[in-house]
């Protein structure tokens, strides 16, 4: 692939993005919805491609960002937009610090201790959220809702689940060209080395999580308003669905890569969509086989599958250079 | 002169193994020191002792004048301590230009300094010591798709962007193509002479050692059987016999 070609398929990616909403309004919640997964692939990339650390619990973040950003919302009382920034800004803030308070006790553990402990942290969140009354308990959290006076609602949170995408994308991948992101990947290659080596691991593994949870929680304040209705277990901490997708997306995009993750959510989530409106009742069992298939046949993803065939067209010299 | 390192009657255990007993050795500024004795005598242990890499049961390790021996791996490391592996330990996924940035100094720094590129002077380095080791041509190939030898290379050559004031070698001939040996120990040699440092090589090869070390310490058991000059080393009747009750 040229650069051309590449700058003319990206164009025409922002372009589709653009005019989507206004072209298909009957599809604004799930074009929307497209933008969240581009998110969650993208995060959970950061620790699981990148830094070798597979997460499982990231979903604690995304649901941590649903309900502060409500309970914000619910209790300042301020006008609806400025209400809604405020929430947002503390959902991203307050998930961040969470991710690091955990990181400390957590990212002392490796490979598959890791993955195991991290499992449980979205299983018990649902739980104590669940029993909670300060956040409604079972029967969860509606934030306030947006200004009936006013139109656009759907392009409204359309629009700013894009933005929150192309943050992500565009800072994901400025942070992987620096030495934090070479760092993360001395980490995943063989932490053992860079701590012999005298890189401060905990602080950047800690820093990483951080970063990861600051855009999912942002991102579960925006899905509550979203949704309009923040269940404890179906919504904010659904680890069986949300949470088991960010990982699926990533690999079968490609792990520890900036493209993979978002090429992993747009397939992902397209294929899935289309399993609803046309395989109904059986969509469950669809994705169980799509979910195997892309282990198996794709355990590098689309875009490690592509380079292996076509390392051309990713720059890559396969000879010396002198 | 004082000692840049001073290890004094470190003992360390595995369950019943004893597999350092009481070993005590100096390494003084600018020295080439070596470390011998046969397969299982605790050379690599010792390493692991000096390094952090777990705690030790008694004794004292002073780097600098300061007691070590408590502090974690990568504290030790960031004092200018460095050690490389036995089995050889690079980031296989990342090429030999990447290997070697992340091993600059200051890539050890605080995470928020760490959000930045890299300096020219890092690139600059970081060519110049693959030129030194001899991976100039292999600088854009994933680190793992090295041989073994050459793996060996790339890891003494970031040990050294890592600017150490010690470097402790675990093996460095050990896999390496025999006939390259001759010139990494010339390559030994410069680093000391000519970057200033401070080495103490574990180091199988008998011949290899003693034209290359000024002092050695060998371990027979996890005890210090010899120390010394070369000559006196070799011509210890302990040595000869520790040696060839092993391996003839
Ligand atoms: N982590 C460990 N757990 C249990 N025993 C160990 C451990 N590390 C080393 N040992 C034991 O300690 C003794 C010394 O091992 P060490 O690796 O230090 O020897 P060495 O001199 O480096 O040998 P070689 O020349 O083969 O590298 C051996 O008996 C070994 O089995
Ligand atoms: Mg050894």
């Amino acid at each position: 692939m040229t650069k051309a070609q590449k700058y003319s398929l990206i164009g025409g990616g922002l372009f589709l993005s653009l005019v989507a909403p206004f072209l298909l309004p009957q599809l604004a919640t799930q074009l929307t919805m497209l933008w969240l997964m581009v998110v969650f692939a993208l995060t959970w990339d950061t620790l699981g491609g990148q830094m070798g650390y597979n997460s499982f619990g990231n979903i604690l973040f995304f649901g941590i960002g649903a309900y502060a950003c409500a309970v914000l919302q619910r209790d300042l009382g301020l006008d609806y937009f400025i209400g809604l920034a405020v929430g947002l800004a503390f959902a991203g803030v307050l998930s961040s610090l969470v991710a690091i308070i955990l990181g400390f006790g957590m990212l002392g553990l490796r490979g598959h201790y890791f993955a195991i402990g991290t499992l449980g942290l979205g299983i018990a969140a649902g739980e104590i959220a669940g029993g909670w009354d300060y956040v409604g308990a079972g029967s969860g959290m509606v934030p306030p809702l947006y200004p009936t006076a006013l139109a656009g609602r759907e392009l409204f949170f359309y629009f700013l689940m894009f933005a929150l995408a192309l943050a992500t994308f565009f800072i994901l991948r400025a942070l992987y060209a620096t030495k934090f992101g070479l760092a993360l990947n001395a980490i995943r290659d063989d932490e053992d080395k860079a701590e012999a080596m005298g890189l401060q691991t905990t602080q950047v593994k800690s820093f990483a999580w951080a970063v990861s949870a600051l855009f999912l929680g942002i991102g579960g304040g925006l899905a509550g308003n979203l949704l309009g209705f923040i269940d404890p277990r179906d919504v904010a901490f659904a680890g069986a669905t949300f949470g088991v997708w960010m990982v699926l997306m990533a690999i079968l995009g490609g792990k520890g890569t900036v493209w993979g993750p978002v090429i992993g959510a747009v397939v992902f989530h397209i294929t899935q969509e289309l399993f609803w409106t046309y395989l109904l009742g059986w969509q469950r069992v669809a994705l169980g086989l799509l979910i195997v298939a892309i282990v198996v046949f794709f355990p590098n993803g689309i875009l490690g599958t592509l380079r292996e065939q076509r390392p051309e067209w990713f720059g890559e010299k396969v000879e010396e250079r002198a | 002169m004082s000692a840049l390192l001073k290890v004094e009657n470190v003992t360390k255990t595995f369950g019943g193994v004893v597999a350092n007993r009481s070993v005590s050795l100096e390494v003084h500024k600018g020295d080439i020191a070596g470390l011998i004795g046969p397969n299982g005598s605790g050379k690599t242990t010792l390493f692991n002792s000096i390094v952090g890499a777990h705690p030790i049961d008694s004794g004292s390790v002073r780097f600098e004048g300061k007691e070590i021996s408590r502090l974690i791996v990568p504290t030790i490391a960031r004092r200018g301590l460095i050690r490389t592996f036995q089995q050889t330990r690079i980031y296989a996924e990342m090429n030999c230009v990447e290997n070697m940035r992340i091993s600059a100094p200051d890539a050890r720094g605080s995470v928020l300094s760490l959000l930045s590129g890299f300096s020219n002077q890092v690139d600059i380095r970081a060519e110049e010591l693959l030129d030194f080791v001899g991976l100039a041509s292999k600088r854009f190939l994933r680190a793992g798709s090295l041989s073994f030898g050459q793996q060996k290379l790339l890891e003494f050559a970031m040990a050294l962007m890592s600017e150490p004031k010690l470097l402790l070698l675990d093996e460095p001939t050990a896999g390496v193509n025999p006939t390259l040996i001759n010139g990494l120990i010339d390559r030994l040699v410069r680093a000391n002479k000519e970057l200033g440092v401070t080495l103490l090589v574990i180091e199988h090869n008998m011949r290899v050692i003693m034209n290359l070390a000024e002092h050695i310490t060998c371990l027979a058991h996890g005890e210090v059987l010899a120390q010394g000059s070369p000559q006196e080393v070799r011509d210890n009747p302990s040595v000869v016999e520790a040696y060839l009750g092993v391996s003839a």
